[in-house]
């Protein structure tokens, strides 16, 4: 269906980035993502001030979708786990509730059979907190709905002014 | 599908740019890119070939405001146009709030738009959307060239629904942002649509 389907919480949102941080340190690892399936981040932890986040986001989304299809391909449901070794940082990704994907990056002062360990653990965590989400959004469907009730009185003016003006200038396009 | 995020007050929203091979989907994300003060986008990612043709997808991240007291990030993507590349585009549509078909104006190319449509509507169903629905606009673009189409005439085959209709010169951005801004808001009315369809 279209609309909303996917709401998150303040609550949730602070149960979710305790796990990201107990994650993180257990792990000993630099950064902890968790992306939602269609690219977008949903939280992380971690230092990530020279990580282009949404970027990062995305291709991982991308990634773990093609990774699905060459599964399917093979027959295989999914491949759960996604590793990529570099030789100063490596990137574990997992699939999560079949709805989120959680990156772990480490540099080799952790080891993979840790982050192996501590990635099984939040992944338990994780789906606990999204399979009572879920419930807690089919059961709110209206609520939620009612408090978007904003968005039936959006105007012209606010798309325009969201694009800076009514009759900005690169609508005309670029000068000949 | 869209991603409301109240701890941040953040909405999410998917817009694929679909449409025949060297269309200029890709051109369109440039020019939009281009013309995007810094603080508003992120990069422009191209995973591309060496020719530059699109591979798997093109990505651009805009953070262009607030709406409602929500933030709006939309997140544009392309597909790659060739027919070989199915398997990619099905991927990409997944989740998406919002298509911009991109067709090309050349006579030659008419053949290429009528399949990249018949093919949009497929991978949608395949995806659980229905090009009935999920907001849509069509841009034609090209109009600059002498093999151009009449408008009527290439409504006549494309035109789906009633959908709005842009004339284009991605190149020279004509037509670029009043594409992007109308299925903008045809995504942000679709979350009232579905508010009170379920009220």
């Amino acid at each position: 269906m279209m609309g909303f389907d996917f709401v998150l919480y303040e609550q949730d949102y602070d149960q979710i980035q305790q796990v990201l941080h107990r994650l993180k340190e257990g792990a000993n690892a630099q950064m902890v993502f968790l992306i939602d399936r269609n690219g977008s981040m949903v939280a992380f932890q971690g230092d990530t001030e020279n990580i282009d986040t949404t970027s990062f986001a995305s291709l991982a989304a991308g990634n773990v979708a093609a990774t699905e299809s060459l599964a399917r391909l093979l027959g295989e449901r999914e491949f759960n786990v996604l590793y990529h070794e570099g030789a100063g940082q490596n990137i574990h990704m997992s699939l999560i509730s079949q709805r989120v994907i959680l990156v772990v990056i480490f540099s080799n002062k952790s080891a993979l059979g840790l982050v192996r360990l501590r990635v099984k653990q939040a992944a338990n965590e994780l789906e606990r907190i999204f399979t009572s989400l879920m419930e807690k959004l089919e059961r709110d469907r209206e609520l939620i709905g009612a408090s978007l009730n904003q968005f039936a009185e959006i105007t012209d003016e606010d798309i325009d002014a969201l694009f800076g003006g009514p009759e900005s200038e690169r609508d005309r396009g670029r000068p000949r | 599908m869209v991603f409301i995020n109240y701890a941040a007050r953040e909405i999410n929203v998917k817009i694929v740019y679909y449409g025949p091979g060297l269309g200029g989907k890709t051109t369109n994300l440039q020019y939009i890119y281009e013309r995007t003060s810094p603080d508003q986008k992120g990069k422009l990612i191209s995973l591309a070939t060496e020719t530059e043709r699109t591979l798997f997808f093109d990505f651009l991240p805009l953070d262009l405001g607030t709406v409602k007291g929500f933030r709006i990030r939309f997140h544009l993507y392309t597909v790659p146009g060739q027919v070989f590349y199915d398997a990619s585009r099905k991927l990409i549509l997944k989740g998406a709030d919002g298509v911009v078909f991109v067709a090309d104006s050349q006579r030659e190319r008419m053949d290429a738009n009528i399949e990249s449509l018949n093919n949009l509507k497929v991978n949608l169903r395949e995806n659980g959307l229905d090009i009935r629905t999920i907001p849509y606009v069509l841009q034609l673009n090209k109009r600059d060239l002498p093999s151009a189409v009449p408008v009527e005439e290439m409504l006549r085959v494309l035109h789906v629904k009633g959908e709005p209709v842009f004339e284009a010169v991605a190149t020279r951005g004509i037509g670029v942002f009043e594409t992007l801004k109308t299925i903008a808001r045809l995504v942000l009315q679709e979350l009232k649509k579905t508010t009170h369809a379920m009220g």
